[in-house]
């Protein structure tokens, strides 16, 4: 069996719930982003969120950790409401780890030291155990060997894997991915997508904007379609690829596939 | 067929396009106008750097003790060497040149460890160095503790003063400039309101302005009897002037900082000035750099402008010295010293800083 078919087969999924999104509304201004979403993630499930660009998909996931602040209805994350409360945001943080598109790796710290940091200053972690785990980290994503060169000295794909390790080592519940093949090269991608379906089958609950249908079908066990800021359909992958519900769904799907 | 197993060696290049005749051939007598140009320019440079070459060494009389010792016609350096004292320490009484020299000795020292590679600990140097090197100069420079006479501030004079001005105005306007840029981009409207009216009060007024009232208008308005010394006056001047630019600059560097490392640092559960301090900060100074060493260059020279509320620094003791009935006419003599000794301290900034770029570059590039 290959990696990517072990990954689809069946993984525990709890009915404990990690994520819990209600009637939730965000603007730009004027503009309208999101529109009433409403979702429920429970723990274990790999979610993909799919949908053309300016759909909402990144905002709504960038939600969930409060890098936008949405402006009504509510998002429940593993029992705390995000609101104001600066303590409820920092403990959800720490919580959510994050993959971004462009890795945003800090350029003028070493591979360890990027890993490293959140656990020194943010879990007040002694130096010489942070290294320990974040080398760790950085033997599960492969790339033990480069932990003392810079961001700027790796090529993209394994600047994303440092990106993975480094949320990793603060011990999430739930990870967060932001489109994070879409600025890599395409030979680069895979390696980036095996890092991912190991963490699947770890038993991660994921959330993962992403236009690799491969990896959809192979790895959640859910996908959500978004278009115009609202949630248009959620299936199973195997119905959601074989027969869409909607038209604007079947209208991507031929566009990509 | 012919088989060629054995080539012949390759000729050396012509001597005409290798070396100093071909870089000469190639960059200045490429053309008929080019070489014309190249005559013409070395013809004016001739015209200069003679006259001014056999004025300031050749004819030029070193040793002595009064004008009369001038007698070769070109630049009298006797000058210079009868009032090199008062150049350096201004008014300091002659007996405690010591504690001028032990102040800037220690600091010269501590300037060099921190600059060994191999010393462990640095940071509790450098922070040792910020925090107890000025207590301990300042001691030094005013005495009256330990035995030490004291020496009033207006004594003070000459390079030491220019140097005790502009290392307070460095090491002050840096830091508050640094909170002035993060306070004009926090989302806190009250904060940004007071640093951006700070800012712009202080960027819109002229420096002589800003001693003129610090000296002649702040008494007016201070109760009757208070003194508050002429020099303390001009140090805070000067910083809150200076930290308005180096505001600028700064956040000119924030604003290079993709959004992206923020919203890294963020996710990471990094605090507001844990993710300034420890991931903003250290990339955008580096990418000012040259912007934070051209305001401190211009700072040092700026303190020449003290002069106008009466305090001697080095240009002012300069000037003094030449209007001086004994030494009346080696204003040439004076101006050229003082350059020289702006420009080596100058020049030395900018090379520390080209160094400390160098040693920052980690491959900024994505």
């Amino acid at each position: 069996m290959t990696a990517i078919e072990k990954a689809g087969a069946g993984m525990g999924i709890s009915e404990e719930v990690m994520i819990e999104i209600k009637n939730m509304h965000k603007w730009y201004g004027e503009f309208h982003v999101l529109k009433n979403i409403n979702l429920t993630i429970y723990k274990g499930e790999r979610i993909v969120v799919c949908g053309p660009s300016g759909s909402g998909k990144s905002t709504m996931i960038r939600c969930i950790n409060r890098l936008e602040e949405h402006q009504r209805g509510h998002i429940i994350v593993d029992g705390t409401e995000l609101t104001d409360d600066l303590k409820h945001i920092d403990q959800i943080r720490r919580e959510v780890g994050m993959v971004f598109q462009h890795f945003n790796l800090f350029p003028h710290l070493t591979v360890l030291e990027n890993c490293c940091l959140a656990l020194i200053w943010v879990r007040k972690m002694p130096r010489k155990e942070a290294e320990a785990i974040s080398m760790g980290f950085l033997e599960k994503v492969k790339i033990p060997e480069q932990a003392k060169k810079y961001p700027g000295q790796l090529s993209g794909g394994q600047q994303q894997r440092v990106a993975i390790a480094r949320s990793l080592c603060m011990n999430p519940n739930i990870m967060l991915f932001d489109e994070p093949t879409s600025a890599l090269d395409p030979e680069m991608i895979k390696e980036v997508l095996d890092t991912m379906i190991e963490l699947a089958e770890s038993g991660m609950t994921m959330i993962c904007v992403t236009h690799e249908m491969g990896f959809a079908k192979t790895v959640a066990n859910r996908v959500i379609f978004m278009d115009g800021g609202e949630i248009i359909e959620e299936n199973d992958p195997e119905s959601f690829f074989e027969n869409p519900q909607h038209d604007r769904t079947k209208l991507f799907l031929s566009q990509i596939m | 067929m012919k088989e060629f197993r054995d080539p012949h060696p390759d000729l050396p290049a012509p001597s005409t396009s290798v070396g100093l005749l071909g870089w000469l051939r190639g960059n200045l007598f490429s053309s008929v106008g080019n070489s014309l140009l190249t005559i013409f320019a070395c013809y004016i440079i001739y015209l200069l750097i003679v006259p001014a070459f056999d004025w300031a060494l050749l004819n030029a009389d070193w040793v002595g003790e009064t004008r009369n010792d001038c007698t070769s016609g070109g630049a009298c350096w006797v000058f210079v060497g009868a009032r090199f004292d008062q150049f350096m320490y201004g008014f300091y009484p002659e007996s405690e040149y010591w504690r001028i020299n032990l102040a800037f000795g220690l600091l010269a020292v501590l300037l060099i460890l921190l600059n060994i590679k191999q010393i462990p600990k640095k940071g509790w140097l450098g922070a040792g160095t910020l925090v107890l090197y000025p207590i301990v100069a300042f001691y030094l420079f005013s005495g009256g503790v330990l035995g030490l006479d004291v020496v009033e501030t207006s004594k003070w004079g000459g390079l030491s003063l220019t140097l005790v001005l502009s290392g307070v105005g460095i090491v002050a306007s840096l830091p508050i400039g640094i909170m002035l840029a993060l306070g004009r981009r926090s989302e806190m409207p009250i904060v940004r309101a007071v640093c951006v009216v700070f800012i712009e009060f202080w960027r819109g007024v002229p420096l002589i302005t800003v001693l003129f009232m610090s000296s002649v208008m702040l008494p007016l308005f201070l109760p009757e009897g208070t003194t508050f010394d002429k020099l303390l006056r001009a140090m805070i001047g000067i910083v809150l002037f200076e930290s308005a630019y180096m505001a600028e600059v700064v956040r000119g560097g924030l604003a290079a900082i993709p959004k992206g490392q923020f919203e890294a640092a963020k996710a990471l559960g990094l605090k507001y000035w844990q993710s300034m301090s420890l991931i903003i900060l250290p990339q955008a100074l580096k990418l000012v750099i040259p912007g934070i060493v051209n305001t401190f260059i211009a700072l040092f020279k700026d303190t020449t402008l003290v002069l106008i509320i009466g305090l001697f620094d080095l240009l002012t003791t300069v000037e003094a010295g030449f209007k001086d009935s004994n030494w009346l006419g080696y204003a040439l003599e004076g101006y050229a010293f003082a350059a020289l000794v702006y420009w080596v301290f100058c020049f030395s900034m900018s090379r520390y800083s080209q160094r400390l770029e160098r040693k920052l570059q980690t491959g900024h590039a994505r």
